[in-house]
Parts: C-alpha cells; structure tokens; sequence
C-alpha cells in the first residue's frame, strides 16, 4: 500500500512538478521507481500514446452514442427480469457501430502492441540500455519497470475511460447502476487491463528478441491479426474435417462441440469476448453447450455476480498464465543477453 | 604509495569456440591513467563489461575496488563510472533531464541532482547547451555529456570505451585534457581504452597491449619500446644528398649499425646502441649534404605495428 502511495506521489510529481514541492525533493528514491516514472512520463509525453487515446475515446463515444440510440429497444418488456440497463451501455448496438466491448476488444491488443513493441530494442539501439545498466541497479529493474509503467498507463486510462462512459450514460439515461452492476464493470475494466497486459507483453516478448522495433511490431501485429481474422476460419476448418459423419448420437456431437470451443479458447481474443460478456450480459448461463436435462427446471433469471465469476474463473486464469508464460520468456532472455553498446 | 584498484587474475572469455579474453592478467593502480590499447575486436569491450558485471567471465577473477565484480556488480557499478562507446542519451530529453536521471538513478535526491549536474555541465562546459534536447548534440558534445554522466555518482574509477572516437582533432585534444585534468584533480583512476595509438600516448601513465584477447605487454611507452625492441632499441632517421652507395656501405660498416634501409634520399639506420655522431661524422666526412638528421623514439604506432609484422611473419 505504501509503494502504491509512493509511486502515485512519483507519478503526481512527475506529470505536475510545481505542486506538492519541497519534501519530495530531498528524498532519495528506489531506482525501480524512478524508471517507472520515466516511462510513465515518456509513455504520456509520447505523440503514440496520445494519438492511441485519442482513437480509443473517440471510439468510446461512439459506441456510447449508438448506445444510447438503440437502449430503448433493449429495454425488456417483462419486468420481472432484472433488466441490468445499465451494463447494456456497454453492450448493444444498432448495428453502424460495434459496441464498447467490442471496440475494447478489438483495439486493446492495438494498444498493448504499441506501447510495448519498442521497449528495450530501441533503448539498445540508442545506446542508452549499455548506460542504464551501468548504474548501480539489478538488470530486471528496466524489464520489471517498463511492464509496470505501460500498465498504470493502461490501467488509468481504462477507468477513465470506463467511468467516462458510465458517467456519461448516467447522465443520458438517468438510471443509476445498482452495487452489482457497479462491481460487474469494474470486473470487466479489470478484465480489459490483463487482455491488454498480455499483448503488451507478447509485444515486449518481441521487444527483447528483435533488434529492430519494425520487426518486433509487425510480428506483434502479425500475432494479432492471426489471432482476431484467422484463427476462427482455421478452427472451422478444423471443426468441419472433423465432424462425426456416422452414428451421429448426441454424445459425439457435443464432444465434437466441445471439442472445436476449446480449440477456439486457444486464442486470447476468445477468452477475453467469453468472458466479458459473461460478465456485461448477467443472462448468460453457461458457455459451452447446454443439454435439456441441464436447462430442465432452471429458472430463467440473471446469474448472480459469484456465479459469474465462477464461469470466467478460468478464463481469467488462462489469460494472466498467457501473460506470465510472455513475461518469463521475456524475462531469461532479457537476463541472458550481453548488454554491448549498439 | 602503490594500491592497486583493478584486479584481473587469468580472466578468460569464451563464447562457444571462440576466445575473446583469454587468461588476462592485469593490475590498475590507484589515481594512475591506463590505457588499454588494441585493435578492433582484441577483447577491449569484453574485459570492460566484466569488470562491470554485465559479462560474466568463464574463469578467472575480476576484483575493482577490492569487491568482485561478478558476484556484486551493484556495489562496483556504484564506484565505477562508464562511458560506452557511441554513447546515447535519451534524444527528447535536454541534457540536463539526462543528468538528472542518472543522478536518481544512483540514489540521488532531485536537490542534490541538480546542484551537482549543474556543477559538471559547467565543468565539461556545456552549460548553455544544458537546456538542448540532446539529440541536437553533436557528437563531441554527447561524449562530453557522458563525461558528466559518468562524473555524476562521484565514481572512484572510470572506465572509457574508446571515447574519442569520431571526434574532431581539437575536441580529441579538449576532452583528453578534461580527463587528465579530472584524474590528476580529483584523484580518480581511468581505464581508456583505444585503438588510436598517439591519444593514448598523450595522457597515459601506463599502457597495456591487448591483442587477440592477451596482453602482449604492458608498462610506460618507454619501457614498452624496450620491451618490444631489445634486438634494435635505437633508429636513427637521416636525409642526405646524394645518397650514394658507397656511403651506405660506409654508414653500414660501423660499429653498432645493423642494417640501413634506403628511400630515395631518406635513409633508416638500424643500431644496437646510439651512434648518432659517428653517423653524422660518416656523412660529413663523405662530402655529402646532411639535411637532416633525427632519432627516432618508438612510439606506440611502431610498437603496434611491429608487432603486427611480426605476427604475419610467423
């Protein structure tokens, strides 16, 4: 808590130097924090960063907009279900422009990709990394901080821009969002920072292996664009070779059914759609396949915010051990590498 | 008093097959000035990041500052300074916000960084450049910035990797000044290494040889020549008109004159011991015109190249 404290003094100083002077001044800082903040600080002063946000605010309303245009439709007309309005801000659409998770989910990886791809090749190549290095600090301090820079930026800017969006939508709507609702977008928001933590390591990954940052981020890209055009067509393809042609019984048609969804689980992106819209669209009950001895008696109500959870669980687990399987990879061969000067 | 700061004991190198450091042995005293000098790729760069800790040795032991530096790199990169060749700055960044981040991150408080940033700026004299982004800086401007960068955590040894390289004469000759007068100021020790022979002459103390991942020899220029040319320890240059063959015959049957080698008028005449007046008295005597007449000191770039003769012929 005390570091958390500390770092948002560094980070406060650093964006607005003028205020809260003084005592800050004499202190001596851990170098760890003192790169954070530097990143930090480049990551804001950066023309990438800011034209990203503004692409990514731009989207946001947006989304927001048609939102609004097309909630009144979305509003069910049996009142006895729960309706959660409000997380539909997020959700719907009138079909011109995809919704916000969709957005998210599509310019996350975008994100992540560009605030990442050049983080330690294009120190190495300004000769600067041989110079850091040889200041009395640990090596996996410049990895550790730069990970951790690129997300407090990431993570501020997607609270801003999720409490933008609910803020704005209270006013348009004049609902307020229940305690679950409330709870269910910050899940969701939390959600959004490890999609965009994993690509941002994925691309930091690339960073250490590749010299040139134009190589690091067309792989990156090239990992990217795989995973959001063409592995669905890959696993069709996949699911129709392999689709049991005789005897077909229900057992065999829902292992092949459950079959072709793990291998769609395979992808990030997959992960990430399933389970935020478990979490935005309370309604939904399960994510695989469903037999009628299952729905039999189940009363058609919205998934309370444990339940919910319980269904991402794993999802959520799979996406923070992509995150950690990049970030180890990242981490040996950042410590196995000679440090030359360019 | 003799305290030596920099220890190498049998220090080897390899990467696969090839041996870039191979059982060096060196020691660096305290406040002296030493130039490790060699050609591209001898291992200069290797030696200099193990002394740092940023490579480790495949044997053999680095001390710098009586602490190991592949065991605790930290607290020897507290007390040592390095400039890399080809030095780089963070380009949007002013000179000064460089500095600063230096300083903080060597555990100095944003008062502090200022104050001594402030005082070393003035000192390599880029004070009015202090507020340029510096990737405005030129080149001599940028390795006198990691002057100061180096200068900033008060090191007790420095450690330049070729650092005049691609700089203009006069800057060559400014920054070769700074650092001596830094060293003999301050009382700090510098390593430097280079593979420009007459720089390294102008400032070192000592100098030490470093060819192919061995140190050939090592000592003050002066006893480097002695070292290297025990068998013609003395040349001696002369211009004479005309040079006719009977004078070289002549010049050739004194006592002391091993061999003459001839270049039109220009004559280099080979001796065990100094006959530098017999050999005017030769000439002189032979009605011939003595137009000049000098003996030539070995410096580095004869003991560089000798020795490079001396291995093609082997």
């Amino acid at each position: 808590m005390s570091k958390a404290w500390e770092l948002f003094r560094g980070i406060a100083g650093r964006l607005d130097r003028s205020a809260a002077a003084g005592q800050r001044d004499t202190k001596q800082q851990h170098p760890f924090w003192v790169i954070v903040q530097k990143e930090v600080a480049d990551h804001v002063h950066s023309w990438r960063f800011n034209i990203l946000l503004l692409l990514m605010m731009l989207t946001c309303i947006g989304s927001l907009y048609t939102a609004m245009m097309s909630i009144r439709d979305a509003v069910p007309a049996d009142e006895s279900l729960k309706s959660f309005l409000f997380l539909k801000l997020f959700t719907v659409s009138d079909g011109t422009l995809p919704a916000f998770i969709t957005f998210i989910g599509f310019l996350g990886p975008l994100l992540g990709i560009g605030l990442g791809f050049d983080a330690i090749n294009s120190e190495r190549n300004k000769g600067t990394l041989s110079r850091v290095l040889s200041q009395p600090l640990h090596r996996d301090y410049v990895l550790n901080a730069k990970f951790v820079a690129a997300l407090i930026v990431i993570s501020v800017m997607f609270f801003a821009l999720g409490f933008l969006v609910m803020g704005l939508g209270l006013l348009a709507i004049g609902i307020p969002p229940t305690p679950e609702e409330f709870w269910r977008m910050i899940v969701f928001l939390l959600l959004a920072i490890c999609y965009v933590a994993f690509w941002l390591n994925l691309a930091i990954l690339f960073s250490v292996r590749f010299r040139q940052p134009a190589t690091s981020a067309l792989a990156s890209i090239a990992v990217w664009i795989f995973f959001s055009v063409f592995f669905s067509m890959i696993v069709k393809l996949i699911a129709t070779a392999t689709f049991p042609k005789e005897a077909v019984d229900a057992g065999s048609l829902l292992s092949h059914q459950q079959f072709v969804q793990y291998l769609l689980r395979l992808s990030p992106s997959q992960l990430f759609t399933e389970a935020t819209t478990t979490m935005l669209t309370p309604s939904v009950r399960s994510l695989g396949p469903l037999t009628m001895e299952q729905i039999y008696g189940a009363i058609p109500s919205p998934l309370p915010l444990g339940q919910s959870l319980l269904l991402i669980w794993p999802h959520v687990t799979g996406l923070v051990a992509a995150t950690m399987v990049c970030f180890g990879l990242s981490y040996v061969m950042f410590m196995r590498q000679e440090i030359r000067s360019r | 008093m003799k305290q030596p700061i920099i220890e190498l004991t049998d220090l080897t190198k390899r990467y696969g097959e090839h041996t870039a450091v191979d059982g060096l042995t060196l020691t660096v005293n305290r406040g002296e000035i030493f130039g490790l000098l060699g050609p591209n790729g001898a291992g200069k760069s290797t030696t200099i990041l193990m002394m740092l800790g940023l490579a480790e040795p495949t044997s053999g032991s680095v001390f710098v500052c009586g602490i190991n530096s592949t065991r605790q790199p930290i607290l020897v990169k507290r007390k040592v300074g390095y400039l890399p060749d080809d030095v780089g700055f963070y380009e949007d960044m002013t000179g000064l916000e460089n500095l600063l981040y230096t300083a903080r991150l060597n555990g100095l408080s944003r008062v502090q960084a200022e104050e001594r940033a402030e005082k070393l700026l003035e000192r390599v004299g880029l004070r009015e450049a202090a507020r340029k982004k510096a990737g405005t800086y030129s080149r001599g401007m940028r390795q006198r910035l990691g002057l100061a960068d180096v200068l900033i955590k008060q090191p007790e040894v420095i450690i330049l990797d070729e650092p005049t390289l691609g700089i203009d004469p006069e800057g060559v000759r400014e920054f070769l000044q700074l650092i001596q007068a830094l060293s003999r100021d301050e009382g700090i020790t510098v390593l430097l290494s280079s593979h420009h022979l007459h720089q390294v002459q102008q400032i070192c103390d000592r100098v030490g040889l470093f060819v192919g991942g061995r140190m050939l020899a090592e000592g003050d220029i002066h006893s480097l020549s002695r070292q290297l040319f025990s068998k013609e320890p003395v040349v001696i240059e002369t211009q004479v008109s005309p040079a006719s063959p009977a004078l070289i015959d002549k010049l050739r049957q004194i006592d002391g004159v091993s061999r003459v080698e001839q270049d039109g008028e220009k004559l280099a005449v080979h001796c065990l011991k100094d006959v530098t007046a017999v050999i005017s008295r030769t000439i002189v005597e032979s009605d011939a015109a003595l137009l000049h007449l000098t003996q030539k000191e070995y410096g580095l770039d004869e003991i560089y190249h000798r020795y490079f003769e001396g291995r093609g012929a082997s």
